[in-house]
């Protein structure tokens, strides 16, 4: 039988949480949780709906240097923020695609990582932002990079008794550009067949980060800086940075399309990031 | 507390209901939209996917668009929920009456939550194109494939309150 607990502090939700253990599932959009919770109304989940909380950190706090994402932050709300527009245009494309207009009022950056689905949208562009993810239990704070936060599909640094209270993104420096790219079967709601973001600083350094075609979204930095105009050096450095990819057949699409898509997807996030504008200081 | 068996009963929960207090008693793992179906009394909204898929169940809480499937019952204590019923209080909404008129209701079943949904559109962006409509309904699926003529019915409502207001 489902239960729900409605907590009114961190402590107390930490405390449920604990307490239920390996069936503790904190609740907040609900977006994923509840699809499994239809599908098993006899499991004995205990639903900890954090909403109710009053002392969690607010769902987005913007300071000189960066964002703070809390667990409440809805994908809408995410991209309605105009600092997260100026310095984290990958995200913002990333979250714009999760689901649809009604998905993304409930479902949250939070909750999509800790889902940790291999196709996450968000993921590659919190690896390609540095993203950096608090974890807190009655045992108290630590703090993870994104690079190490998932372990594998649905499985995160993140225990059952644990609850992520915030994502950090740092502020960029001075002309950081990044873009995301996805292919899906069809436009609008749809899960990535594959799924890439690039970074780029001002001399030229990409970083790029890709969803769906390994355990876990994964990412990797090019050993020099490129000229990102040069279309044929983009295509070098694609090729190169996309063999940390393993993707596999599924329904979506065949082991060899993956891998194609995966250069070209790589390749055409390199160029958009190169041709964004630089973010607003 | 006990933790275990506290929950075995249902739980009680009050919330609006298109301006009207509606008391319900639901288990944990009842979702909005079946209590405002089986327990309420408002058939309006419709299940299909059950999936947050298709958007058949659109309904507002609090002013937001949600999916009324992905949503707990229990989650909404206090909440202000506005499905198809209450945007037809007066009659058929002007977007009923062009979705009619556009012949974009065919077996009826989606249109509830598209109406819900092209409203809320119509509400954040009053001079929506033809493809940020397609975009923004893109949680909206029919069917029987009227959408052309949803888009159609879309932007004559859009282009009706425009010139009114
Ligand atoms: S019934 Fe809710 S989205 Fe399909
Ligand atoms: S009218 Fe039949 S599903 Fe849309």
């Amino acid at each position: 039988m489902v239960q729900y607990r409605r907590p009114d502090t961190l402590s107390e939700a930490l405390s449920v949480l604990e307490r239920a253990g390996d069936n503790g599932r904190v609740l907040v959009g609900g977006t994923d949780l509840l699809i499994g919770v239809r599908r098993r109304p006899l499991s004995p989940l205990v639903l900890v709906d954090v909403k109710g909380a009053t002392d969690l950190p607010p769902a987005i706090e913007v300071h000189d240097d960066g964002v703070r994402v809390g667990p409440t932050a809805t994908m809408s709300a995410l991209v309605a923020t105009d600092e997260v527009q100026r310095w984290f245009p990958a995200l913002v494309a990333a979250a714009n695609v999760v689901g649809s207009v009604a998905i993304r009022n409930r479902a949250t950056l939070v909750g999509n990582i800790c889902n940790a689905s291999p196709a996450c949208d968000t993921a590659p562009a919190l690896l390609v932002h540095d993203a950096t993810v608090t974890i807190r239990s009655t045992a108290g704070e630590r703090q993870v990079s994104i690079d190490e936060f998932f372990l594998g599909p649905g499985q995160t640094a993140c225990g059952p008794a644990e609850l992520v209270t915030a994502i950090d993104l740092p502020r960029p420096p001075a002309g950081h550009r990044s873009a995301f790219q996805r292919l899906t079967r069809r436009r609008g709601v749809d899960l990535a067949t594959v799924s890439a973001a690039a970074g780029l600083t001002a001399d030229g350094l990409a970083t790029i980060a890709l969803g769906a075609v390994a355990p876990t979204p994964v990412k990797a930095v090019a050993p020099g800086p490129i000229d990102a105009t040069d279309p044929a050096a983009v295509r070098e450095l694609a090729e190169q940075l996309t063999e940390i990819a393993t993707p596999i057949s599924d329904v979506r699409a065949s082991e060899e399309y993956r891998r194609a898509m995966t250069t070209v997807l790589t390749e055409r996030a390199i160029t958009a990031a190169a041709d964004a504008a630089t973010p607003g200081a | 507390m006990n933790d275990h068996l506290s929950q075995l009963e249902p739980i009680d929960v009050t919330l609006q209901v298109n301006g009207t207090p509606v008391d319900v008693s639901v288990p944990a793992h009842r979702t909005l939209l079946d209590a405002l179906r089986d327990d309420a009394g408002f058939k309006g909204s419709k299940k299909c996917c059950a999936d947050g898929e298709c958007g058949a169940c659109s309904v507002f809480l609090d002013g937001t668009l949600v999916n009324s499937c992905l949503v707990l019952a229990v989650e909404t204590e206090g909440s202000d929920v506005t499905t198809i019923e209450g945007l037809s209080v007066d009659g058929l909404s002007d977007l009923q009456q062009e979705f009619l008129k556009a012949g974009a209701v065919q077996c009826g079943v989606c249109i509830p939550g598209q109406v819900v949904a092209a409203e809320d559109l119509l509400r954040t962006n009053p001079h929506a194109t033809a493809t940020e409509i397609r975009d923004a309904m893109s949680g909206n699926l029919c069917r029987c494939a009227g959408y052309e003529r949803i888009v159609a019915a879309i932007q004559a409502a859009a282009e009706t309150r425009v010139t009114i207001s």
